[in-house]
């Protein structure tokens, strides 16, 4: 009580300075009551002050105590010495600009790319306890079968094994939503009911669905995003209970998500998916729920609470193994069938991990080299002052002190340059998340928060430090009697510091050389890829896409049977035929526009047998129309293209790609092969013969030369997805509207949408890649640039404090050549050594980062050695100034000043 | 220099808290003047070095102060004795006549040695 009394007062006493003022009329009463008492006893008037003030002590002394037990000593020191390290920085416009800008810009990258990290890394899934959220993955090794679909009955043996709290099977897809202004394409989900109860989330309207309704089919309810509900109903405070059409099939709004509710999913359409419906997954029209009849592409679950991931793995394992001695025929003991519980935040950044990581390291890197770069101008600075360091030192002031003096210097500047760092990351907010590939999960919800701004704190903090210790323990160690003495003799700088200064700029040199590499062998990969041979010709292409709707009642679909979705696509080609700057036109199923991400996997049965028993017999399909090939550009290599008779009455058929040939019939004419092809949940009975071979084409990812294809005839299936192709000289701006306008003619209820010119596509498929590949160019140009301002400011340094012994060399006949060889030789060791000890980190590196690589090695020498020389031609090119200066010292001058 | 404080402060203190007690509200001068005429001028300090102890005693609760006029008609600081001050002064008075007692026995047992 005491202690904490004194404390309070000693703060407020620290806070206020009235005490000082009072404490001095004190003395003098004291001093007064004294002189008066001396007169008394006999003393000249002057005599008896003289010896009334000796009689009180040193008055300085006795205020400095005073003044340390009434306040806080450690707060005033640090006020005094911030206020010094202000003046100080105030002295130096320059120097303070140049330090601050320079941490400004590390503080404020490293702060950018962390908070995306904090975002998408380390809050992935913004739900209650998402450490207890997992995903089910089932493996079947043994036949080459991973992440399959998972069959009903396990799911419900999941749901009962007491592991779990939830476990919902959800599919992914979109609807034709009609009824609100304009029909459209919504991301839509469908989700055992207990999705909302799983995730742990509440409506911002109304309800979410029952987590224990039993209906087995669709209930009927839907609840729909914020977005959906303020962009198509304008925030309409009754949707409750409004009936929706989906797909024709009617729904009642029974819930509105709050807009901070973001969905889960691996890809940024299912994150964005704007309307749940619950399904019980037991409906008539499904396949019957047999374990062999896997249809739940993916399955979700929140873990029993306390229960942690590896216990309830085990637990599953068991379970696992009790489920096949009980099914031997589902799950024989050569398919090796494994369930895997996957944390499901591991499913949301998969893909992004690494190049995010990369970024971090890249950001993290530029900024080292700015406080490298700080160090150097503060050490060159304290050389500057070592004079003063030297007479505060003669004046007794503790060393310590000195090196707390210059702490607080840096540390301010540090925090000066957080600050500024923050402020630019404030206001460019905006445009850095516009660069950002919008397939960053949780992209919106990047934001400055609490975390980013300890985070930001905490860099400056330690990068105060960092750069600040060496120079004030190396400004502190100066010896007062040395430097005194040696002032005016024009050598400015010890061994010691030039030494610290070298060790620095070749530290500086290794790190950009790093980044500079790790930046080249992107670039070399995304150059590589931006290259590719296509194998099919996007220019002047343009794709929109068209949903048929799927109504649960076939009696209302008018688009039921091949034929009356044939007798529809020709409408549409023919009437697209005649639009303005349309000169070829095609259509399919979505699946066929190049590099979409939407996939049709056909499982097949081959004739004759297949002899890769280790391959899942499974490919990659898409429906066309015969003039598909022509549009694309995809050349027939033999056999025949699609006609207008391969129609449903017709006898089936096909046409695959040389790696689909190729892997399944290898040393054999693909032509006239038969396969049987089959839909999850739709068997097909008929066997389906290929009649044409086509090149290969990176249709799927860039980064795959072939990947199997098979193409079907559109006239022959009932595709609900379509799409159609226009060749021609089109105007984007207009066609989408012109396609819309000439669909609806035929069926107004019909959404058309995603209309895209396919060269984009091709660069859009490229935005993550070229942004990972932007960013750490982007910091390995500016490193190259701090580490040549880096060696300049060193050599400088060294030239400046060498002006004399070069002044000597030159009046003895040292030839000026020599001189500037020996500055040069000087600034190319520096380079080289740090060139040295970057490639070994270069190594390293590249090798972490083999994953994100295309088309060269983590090793390439090309990169390797092209880097290392532009980094030694910045340094001799950073030399060359302070080398050009040391070779005109006018030998005269110099020993005049010295 | 510092530990030498360190000492003062502590004995300085319990003179002070009991110079307060014998002559009731005094200022920093009459407190010093009391202080040597009762040490018979044995203990000649520089009278400033009372006054970061009478800080110390007024944050502490021990006393409180208060500008006055002397018995000569000049202004001057007042010091006062608080209830807390009494009871910490007989605290301190005890605790030092334990370790008076604890080193007389030190100096008998160097005498007795043999």
């Amino acid at each position: 009580m005491k202690t904490l009394r004194r404390a309070w007062m000693r703060l407020m006493g620290t806070l206020t300075h009235s005490r000082d003022d009072e404490f001095l009329s004190e003395i003098e009463s004291h001093i007064q009551m004294q002189t008066v008492d001396n007169i008394r006893a006999g003393m000249s008037a002057a005599e008896a002050r003289r010896q009334a003030v000796l009689k009180f002590g040193a008055v300085a002394a006795i205020r400095e105590e005073y003044r340390t037990v009434g306040g806080l000593p450690f707060i005033e020191t640090l006020v005094h010495d911030l206020r010094y390290a202000l003046r100080q920085l105030a002295a130096s416009p320059g120097f303070a600009s140049v330090a601050i800008l320079t941490i400004a810009l590390g503080i404020g990258a490293t702060t950018a790319i962390y908070s995306v990290v904090d975002a998408t890394l380390l809050h992935p899934l913004p739900y209650p306890k998402p450490e207890q959220l997992v995903r089910i993955q089932e493996d079947f090794p043994g036949i080459g079968a991973l992440d399959v679909r998972l069959s009903v009955p396990e799911w419900r043996d999941f749901q009962n094994s007491g592991i779990f709290q939830y476990v919902c099977p959800a599919v992914s897809g979109s609807v034709n939503l009609t009824g609100s202004s304009q029909p459209t394409r919504i991301q839509y989900k469908g989700v055992a009911p207990n999705y909302f109860t799983l995730l742990g989330v509440k409506p911002e309207l109304g309800r979410v669905f029952h987590p224990d309704d039993p209906t087995p089919g669709f209930n009927l309810e839907v609840v729909i995003s914020d977005g959906l509900w303020k962009r198509d109903f304008g925030a309409d405070p009754h949707i409750l209970g409004r009936t929706l059409r989906l797909d024709n099939d009617a729904n009642v709004v029974v819930g509105v998500m709050p807009p901070d509710f973001h969905d889960q999913g691996r890809t940024t359409e299912i994150r964005n998916t704007e309307i749940w419906a619950a399904f019980g997954f037991a409906s008539p029209e499904l396949p019957p729920p047999v374990r062999s009849s896997r249809i739940l592409k993916t399955v979700i679950a929140r873990l029993q609470p306390g229960l942690t991931l590896q216990a309830a793995q085990s637990r599953i394992d068991a379970l696992v193994a009790s489920l096949q001695k009980q099914f031997p025929a589902d799950y024989p003991p050569e398919s090796s069938w494994r369930v895997h519980l996957v944390p499901l935040a591991e499913t949301m950044v998969g893909n992004v991990r690494q190049p995010l990581l990369l970024m971090m390291g890249a950001v993290g890197l530029v900024l080292l080299i700015g406080c490298v770069n700080v160090a150097n101008l503060l050490l060159a600075r304290a050389t500057a002052r070592g004079r003063e360091m030297a007479v505060r030192q003669a004046l007794g002031a503790p060393r310590m002190q000195l090196v707390r003096q210059l702490l607080t210097e840096s540390l301010l500047l540090s925090m000066l340059g957080g600050i500024a760092g923050m402020a630019i990351l404030f206001f460019t907010k905006k445009f850095l998340l516009e660069i950002i590939p919008a397939a960053l999960p949780r992209l919106h919800e990047i934001s400055i928060s609490w975390t980013v701004l300890l985070f930001a704190l905490g860099v400056s903090v330690l990068a105060g430090a960092f750069f600040g210790l060496a120079p004030a323990l190396q400004a502190a160690k100066v010896d007062p009697i040395n430097v005194l003495r040696r002032e005016g003799l024009g050598s400015k700088g010890s061994k010691g510091q030039t030494l610290t200064l070298s060790a620095l700029v070749v530290t500086e040199f290794a790190f950009s050389l790093v980044l500079l590499i790790a930046a080249g062998l992107l670039l070399r990969s995304f150059w590589d890829l931006y290259n590719v041979r296509l194998g099919f010709d996007p220019e002047n292409v343009m794709a929109v896409s068209l949903w048929l709707p799927n109504p649960d009642d076939p009696a209302t679909d008018v688009y039921g049977t091949p034929d009356q979705e044939a007798r529809f696509i020709r409408e549409i080609l023919r009437r697209g035929r005649s639009l303005p700057g349309v000169t070829e036109i095609a259509a399919g199923t979505q699946e066929a526009i190049p590099l979409n991400h939407d996939k049709n996997v056909l499982s097949f049965v081959l004739e004759e047998g297949s002899t890769r028993s280790d391959l899942p017999h499974q490919v990659q399909g898409a429906s066309v129309t015969p003039e598909y090939f022509h549009v694309l550009g995809m050349p027939l290599l033999r056999g025949r293209l699609f006609t207008e008779f391969d129609i449903a009455s017709a006898p089936r058929v096909a046409i695959v790609n040389e790696a689909f040939a190729r892997t399944w019939w290898p040393d054999q004419d693909a032509l006239g092969k038969r396969v049987r092809l089959s839909q999850p949940g739709r068997a097909d009975t008929s066997w389906t013969t290929v009649v044409g071979l086509v090149t290969d084409a990176r249709t799927e990812t860039l980064e795959d030369t072939s990947t199997p294809q098979i193409y079907l005839s559109s006239w022959q299936r009932t595709d609900k997805n379509l799409a159609i192709f226009l060749r021609g000289r089109l105007d984007p701006a207009a066609l989408p509207q012109m396609a819309r306008d000439m669909v609806q003619s035929l069926d107004q209820e019909l959404p058309v949408f995603g209309a895209k010119k396919l060269p984009d596509v091709v660069s859009g498929s490229l935005a993550q890649r070229r942004f990972s590949m932007e960013m750490v160019l982007l910091f390995g140009l500016t490193a190259l640039l701090l580490a040549g301002i880096g060696v300049y400011g060193t050599i400088s340094y060294i030239v400046s404090g060498r002006t004399r012994d070069i002044g000597i060399r030159i009046a003895l006949g040292a030839q000026r050549k020599t001189i500037l060889h020996m500055v040069l030789s000087q600034g190319l060791a520096l380079a080289l050594m740090g060139a040295a000890v970057g490639l070994v980190g270069a190594l390293t590196v590249s090798h972490l980062m083999a994953g994100l690589l295309y088309g060269v090695s983590p090793g390439d020498p090309l990169t390797f050695i092209g880097l290392t020389v532009v980094l030694v031609v910045v340094a001799l090119v950073a030399c060359y100034i302070p080398a050009r200066r040391a070779m005109r010292v006018d030998p005269i001058v110099a020993l005049r000043e010295a | 220099m510092k530990h030498k404080t360190d000492v003062w402060q502590g004995t300085l203190a319990l003179m002070v808290l009991r110079t307060l007690d014998a002559m009731g509200p005094q200022h920093g001068y009459g407190i010093a003047r009391r202080i040597e005429q009762i040490s018979d001028d044995a203990l000649s300090i520089n009278h400033g070095t009372l006054y970061p102890v009478l800080l110390k005693l007024e944050q502490e609760g021990a006393i409180v102060s208060a500008w006055g006029v002397s018995d000569n008609n000049r202004k001057a600081k007042f010091y006062r004795l608080t209830a807390a001050g009494r009871k910490q002064m007989a605290l301190e008075e005890r605790e030092w006549g334990r370790a008076n007692a604890v080193m007389a026995r030190f100096f008998r047992v160097k005498e007795q040695l043999p």
